[in-house]
């Protein structure tokens, strides 16, 4: 009751660096956990939400369920390896697969803007559909708005998703503990890369793909073949980078991660050097990272690389005794440095 | 990956290593120019390899981090204008002015643009000839020949909704203000291996001489400033003043001489105010007064107005190797990145920020195996 209070006081704005919202607070860095610690977390402040997941695991007459929702703008609709229809499916079932859940059923609400070509609409639909299917999710309500010509773009998605957790294992920040290793099943930054690709026409000699894909029944495998999965968190907007820390800070671990065992293909890797980026910091849709115990996880990284998804799975690091929440990387050529949260999004830099 | 990972080689850092500690007998210290090189430093621990006699202390080429606050003022009251579309490099969008910065003028309406060239700005000018775009010309020797070669293109196609918003700045006249300077504690320098692809190093040869200083021009992957750091410490410890090449995969004496006409065609060499480090004689440049028309200054007549910067940030010190960012009270507490004072915690390349997101410490393990 007395952070609810301090929460009424500090009203109307309690945050005191900007006035106003910055792209930089959707940006999935700093910024944006400010909004969450600052904004919403007192403003619904419940023992869901406290648990700072990707989706609410909740008990409901005696059936233990998931629940997430997310929402996609995405520029350009249509890029290399997917579209703005299948990210709102995948992203929302793979908020819900991070719960450990079986995703069910999904809602999406598509707010359209005036003068979309109907065309646009329909492979955008079609897209959504086949995605459904692929990862075996029904679409089972819907809305749609329409807005004046100039106060969207294009189309936004909203969806959310409910799913049934079906095994007794807690997957959740807090039970991570010192001694777990850090798996990820595969190379980082593709679909960042491709969507960036499109949007300043950058062409290369073969086109970057996104990775966007469903996890959830290789994280069910690995569940159904009891590995002692903590915590799972798939890297979407700001990365490697930032799940790792959103972990740390949550479970109150340090981290220890190796730069030369995270996988970056080569052209990824090319497109950073010459846009300024760091693979670590850029966007992923069919990555995730899981803490295990190390007595299982020879056994989780078979399972993952005889998958499609996790072909080049990797051991990237572990949970440390360190408290503070930080996420420690030792470089290429063999020295630690802190891997710290960005303030919003990566921004190019001059030289 | 070729030609990247050649130069990160944990091995050959470490034989690195042990030779500058071979060679080392006495303490040093050495500044590298470039704000990429102190990123690069800081990101892959270079540091760490080096004896802990050597100091390196980061210099002020980051054209982010001393681009006037006035400047900085100006871009923001242009970018605020409804018939103006503002572009600029993406890492000068958060450095604060005295009240915000481009981020917040975005979101005010202002419409401002990442560009990756400055000819991607003359392109949008072309696309939008109801509007008057900018482009902020920010940067050293490196970035002048495009910015050059925008207002000469402007020029030749008679692009009149197109101007430029200058603050450039060059790296030899910082160089000299350093080395003349009574606290001066600066021995040998890495100098900005990309300025000198432009500009070649001849200009570097009487600097040495006369402040019998050495100085290596120096590359930006962690071997390349391994590779550097040593040569320097190798002339220190032989008595030798010289400028030596450790970048020749990239820069030649004599430099890029196309590029550098096109830069004294359309530039002069100006006073600049540095952020931290205040007026520098002839270490700027401005248009020549045949391209006066495309001076965003002039066009928007800009008033010229000077800015008090904030007494606690001390980075006119870390600017000029005098301090080091951690020696600073406020660094990461009352200057973060979210919340900076001064523009080195802004700026990825700033000293300040670097050592925020890759540090928040002084470097003390060392990692020399073997010796």
């Amino acid at each position: 009751m007395a952070e609810r209070e301090d929460f009424m006081l500090s009203c109307p704005i309690p945050i005191s660096e900007y006035p106003q919202v910055l792209l930089a607070h959707g940006g999935g860095g700093r910024l944006m956990h400010q909004l969450i610690e600052k904004i919403f977390g007192p403003a619904f402040k419940n023992p869901y939400l406290d648990e700072r997941h990707d989706g609410a695991i909740v008990n409901f007459n005696g059936a233990k369920l998931a629940f997430t929702t997310d929402s996609y703008v995405v520029r350009p609709l249509f890029f290399p390896g997917g579209d703005i229809g299948k990210l709102a499916i995948y992203g929302t079932v793979n908020d819900l697969a991070m719960c450990g859940a079986r995703p069910l059923f999904l809602s999406a609400g598509l707010i359209l803007e005036e003068g979309l070509p109907m065309e646009t609409l329909w492979r955008v639909v079609r897209s959504m559909q086949q995605a459904a299917e692929l990862a075996g999710v029904q679409l089972v309500t819907g809305d749609t708005k329409v807005v004046d010509k100039g106060k969207g773009d294009g189309v936004f998605i909203n969806t959310a998703g409910i799913g049934s957790i079906e095994h007794g294992v807690s997957i959740l920040p807090k039970n991570v503990k010192p001694g777990d290793l850090i798996l990820l099943n595969g190379d980082i930054g593709r679909h960042g890369i491709a969507v960036m690709a499109v949007r300043e026409g950058l062409a290369f000699e073969s086109e970057i793909e996104s990775d966007s894909a469903p996890m959830n029944r290789l994280v069910l495998r690995l569940l159904d073949a009891g590995i002692a999965i903590h915590c799972l968190r798939d890297l979407t907007r700001g990365g490697l980078a930032s799940a790792l820390n959103e972990i740390a800070q949550a479970a109150g671990t340090g981290i220890a991660v190796e730069e030369s065992a995270i996988p970056v293909r080569d052209d990824v890797q090319g497109a950073c050097e010459l846009l300024g980026l760091d693979p670590l910091y850029v966007a992923n849709e069919g990555r995730f990272i899981a803490f295990v115990s190390p007595s299982d996880v020879e056994r989780a990284l078979e399972l993952m690389r005889a998958d499609d998804l996790g072909r080049n799975a990797s051991l990237i690091g572990r949970v440390t005794e360190d408290r503070g929440g930080l996420v420690r990387l030792q470089s290429h050529i063999g020295a630690n440095r802190i891997l710290d949260m960005l303030s919003g999004e990566q921004l190019p830099r001059i030289c | 990956m070729r030609f990247i990972s050649e130069y990160r080689d944990a091995q050959a850092a470490q034989r690195y290593a042990r030779l500058i500690q071979r060679i080392a007998t006495r303490p040093w210290t050495l500044m590298e120019v470039c704000g990429g090189q102190t990123h690069a430093i800081v990101k892959f621990g270079i540091d760490e390899f080096l004896p802990e006699a050597l100091t390196l202390v980061h210099g002020p080429g980051c054209p982010v981090c001393v681009t006037s606050v006035e400047l900085i003022d100006k871009a923001i009251e242009i970018a605020s204008r409804p018939d103006v579309i503002f572009c600029s490099f993406g890492d000068m969008l958060r450095v604060p002015g005295t009240k915000k910065d481009l981020l917040s003028a975005k979101a005010n309406g202002g419409d401002v643009r990442i560009v990756y060239s400055p000819l991607d700005a003359l392109r949008i000018a072309q696309e939008n000839p109801s509007k008057e775009v900018v482009f902020f010309a920010v940067g050293f020797e490196t970035t002048a020949p495009a910015n050059a070669m925008a207002v000469y293109q402007a020029y030749q196609q008679n692009i009149r909704n197109f101007s430029m918003l200058v603050s450039h700045v060059l790296v030899p006249p910082a160089m000299e203000a350093l080395l003349s300077s009574p606290h001066n504690r600066v021995q040998g320098f890495l100098a900005a291996g990309h300025v000198c692809t432009v500009m070649g190093y001849t200009e570097y040869e009487p600097i040495a001489k006369k402040y019998r200083v050495p100085i290596v021009v120096t590359g930006f992957e962690p071997l390349d400033i391994l590779q550097g750091v040593y040569m320097c410490v190798r002339q220190l410890e032989e008595g030798r003043a010289e400028v030596e090449n450790q970048y020749t995969r990239s820069v030649r004496r004599e430099g890029n001489r196309v590029a550098q006409q096109l830069i004294r065609e359309v530039f002069r060499v100006i006073p600049r105010k540095w952020r931290g480090m205040g007026e520098i004689p002839e270490s700027g440049l401005g248009l020549q007064p045949r391209f006066a028309e495309y001076d965003a200054e002039r066009r928007f007549g800009v008033a010229a107005h000077t800015v008090e910067e904030s007494s606690e940030c001390i980075s006119g010190l870390i600017l000029q190797g005098i301090k080091k960012p951690h020696e600073c009270p406020a660094f990461g507490t009352r200057c973060t990145p979210e919340h900076p004072l001064g523009a080195t915690m802004v700026s990825s390349e700033g000293a300040c920020a670097a050592y925020y997101r890759y540090r928040r410490m002084p470097a003390t393990a060392r990692v020399i195996k073997g010796s």
